[in-house]
C-alpha cells in the first residue's frame, strides 16, 4: 500500500503490522497525553511536586535524555570536526535520537513550566544571571540545529527525493551540514554544562555544590564530558535493540567498534575525573561546610551508598572497561552489557543530581525529604517515549536512516 | 514592547554576551538556511532552463 514511500532495495513489515504496531505505542502515547492536558488544564496539583521538591521526576527525565540524546552533538563533532568518516553510516540515526531526545524534553519542560503560555518569557525577559537561562537558549537552539540535520533525511524519501528542489535542498542542506553540526557542538556544550552548573552553584546545598573555574563549577564540565562519553552508548544501545527488533544487520561492526571505543576512552577518563571530583568534595568541600561524606548516605535506605557505587562503579568503571578492550567491544553480550550499564550510569548521576540534592536535609532539624511522583508525572515522562518509538518506526520504514541497510541485507530476486 | 527598551534593562556585560550569543547562534542558522533555499531555487531554475533549452 504504501511501497512507494519505503526506500528502494529494502524490505519492510506489512503495511497492517506497521499499523497495528502504531496503535498499540498510540495507546500508551493517548495516556500520556491525557496526563499532559490535565496538568496544563488543571494546574501543577496534578503532581507530588512540593516545597521540596520544585525540581522532580521531570527534570531528572529531561536531564537524562538530554545526556542520553549527547550522541548527536558527540557524534557530529566526530564527523565533522574530528572527521571520522565512517560515522557517517550511524550519524542519521544519532541525529533521529537526538531529535527525539531534545523535542521530548521540550516539552517535558514545556509541562513543567505549568503555564506554557508564559514559555517566551524566558527569552524576552532573559534572567542573564542563571545558568537556566543559558539552558533555555542553548536548548532551543541547538533543537533547531537538530531540526536542520534530520530535515534532509526527510526530504530524502524515494517519494519527496523526486521533487527537484527538494532534492537540490536536501543536498545544499549536505553541503554545509560541518557549519550546523559544528553550531550545534558549540550549543550542546554549553546547556549540558550548564545543566550541570546549575546544581553545582547551590552554595546552600553542600551535597550538590562544587567549587570550580570562574563562574562555572566543576559539574558544568562534568555534565558536558559525561553526555559526550555516554551519549553514543545510547546510539549504540538503541541501534541493537532495532537490529534485535527488525531481525536485520543495520550498521557495520567497525562502525559500531570505531564509536564504542571512543565512548569507552571517554567514560574512562570522565570516571577518573568524576573520582577525583567527588574525593576532594568528600575531603574537603563538605568538610568547609561542617558536614561530613556520610551525612549524605546514613539513615536512609532510598539514598544509601550503594547509589554512589551503582554510578560509579557499576554505571562507570564497569562499561569503560569492557569498552576499552577489543575483545569487550566484540562480545556481542559484553557490548549489551556495557552500554545497557553505561545509560544507567548516566541517568543514576542525573538522578543524584536532581533528586538525592533535593533529598538531602540542609538543617540539622530536617529530615530526609521523600518524593514519589504522581501518575501523571509518571505517564508524562512515558509520553515521549512512546513518541520516540513512534517516529523511529516512522523513519526507519520511509527514510534511509541506515546508508548500510541495503548493502547488509540484499533481496533475493527470483 | 521590546525588553530592552523597558527600565530593567541595562546593556550589561550579561546582557551582551547572553543576547549576543543567543543571536549569533540564531544568525548563523538563519543565514545558512536562507543560503540553503536560495541555492536550491536557483539551482532547480538553473536545471528547468536547461531541459527546456534541449
Amino acid at each position: 500500500m504504501d511501497s512507494a514511500f519505503i526506500p528502494e532495495g529494502v524490505k519492510r513489515c506489512p503495511f497492517s503490522q506497521f499499523l497495528a504496531g502504531l496503535g498499540v505505542v498510540g495507546v500508551v502515547l493517548a495516556w500520556g497525553i491525557y496526563a499532559m492536558l490535565l496538568c496544563w488544564l488543571k494546574g501543577l496539583n496534578q503532581t507530588n511536586m512540593n516545597d521540596s521538591y520544585g525540581f522532580a521526576l521531570w527534570i531528572w527525565a529531561d536531564l537524562a535524555i538530554i545526556a542520553l540524546g549527547g550522541g548527536a552533538f558527540f557524534s557530529g563533532f566526530l564527523k565533522y570536526i574530528v572527521g571520522k568518516d565512517e560515522l557517517k553510516n550511524i550519524i542519521n540515526f544519532a541525529v533521529l535520537i537526538g531529535f527525539i531526545c531534545y523535542s521530548s524534553a521540550l516539552l517535558i519542560l514545556a509541562i513543567d513550566i505549568g503555564q506554557p503560555l508564559r514559555g517566551w518569557f524566558i527569552f524576552w525577559h532573559a534572567n542573564v544571571h542563571s545558568m537556566l537561562t543559558e539552558v533555555a537558549f542553548c536548548l532551543s537552539c541547538y533543537f533547531g540545529v537538530l531540526t536542520i540535520e534530520y530535515i534532509p533525511l526527510i526530504l530524502e524519501n524515494r517519494k519527496i527525493d523526486k521533487i527537484p528542489f527538494f532534492h537540490n535542498l536536501s543536498h545544499n542542506m549536505h553541503e554545509i551540514m560541518a557549519v550546523f553540526a559544528s553550531t550545534g557542538a558549540f550549543l550542546s556544550c554549553f546547556h549540558q554544562g550548564s545543566l550541570g552548573g546549575v546544581a553545582g552553584v547551590l552554595f546552600g546545598r553542600p551535597f550538590a555544590y562544587r567549587e570550580g573555574l570562574l563562574v562555572w563549577p566543576w559539574t558544568f564540565f562534568l555534565f558536558t564530558w559525561s553526555a559526550a562519553a555516554y551519549g553514543p552508548c545510547f546510539t549504540i544501545f538503541l541501534t541493537r535493540l532495532l537490529e534485535k527488533i527488525t531481525g536485520k544487520k543495520l550498521v557495520k561492526d567497525n562502525v559500531i567498534d570505531l564509536l564504542a571505543k571512543i565512548s569507552g576512552w571517554m567514560i574512562f577518563t570522565y570516571i577518573i575525573a568524576k573520582i577525583i571530583d567527588t574525593w576532594y568534595w568528600a575531603a574537603v568541600t563538605v568538610h568547609s561546610k561542617g558536614q561530613t561524606l556520610m551525612d549524605f548516605y546514613d539513615d536512609n535506605m532510598f539514598y544509601g551508598l550503594w547509589i554512589l557505587v551503582a554510578e560509579i562503579v557499576v554505571g562507570g568503571i564497569f562499561p569503560a572497561l569492557i569498552l576499552l578492550t577489543k575483545k569487550g567491544r566484540n562480545s556481542e553480550a559484553l557490548l549489551w552489557t556495557a552500554v545497557i550499564l553505561a545509560c544507567l550510569g548516566v541517568c543514576i548521576n542525573r538522578w543524584v543530581m536532581v533528586l538525592q540534592v533535593m533529598a538531602a536535609p540542609v538543617l540539622p532539624f530536617e529530615d530526609w525529604a521523600l518524593y514519589y511522583p504522581s501518575w501523571q508525572e509518571v505517564a508524562t515522562t512515558i509520553l515521549p517515549v512512546a513518541y520516540g518509538i513512534i517516529l523511529v518506526m516512522i523513519s526507519y520504514r520511509y527514510l534511509p536512516i541506515f546508508p548500510q541497510e541495503k548493502e547488509l541485507n540484499p533481496i533475493e530476486s527470483y | 514592547m521590546f525588553p530592552f527598551i523597558s527600565f530593567e534593562w541595562v546593556w550589561d556585560i550579561g546582557h551582551i554576551v547572553f543576547m549576543g550569543s543567543l543571536w549569533y547562534a540564531l544568525s548563523i542558522l538563519g543565514i545558512g538556511m536562507t543560503y540553503c533555499i536560495i541555492k536550491a531555487a536557483i539551482d532547480t531554475q538553473k536545471k528547468d532552463d536547461t531541459s527546456h533549452h534541449h
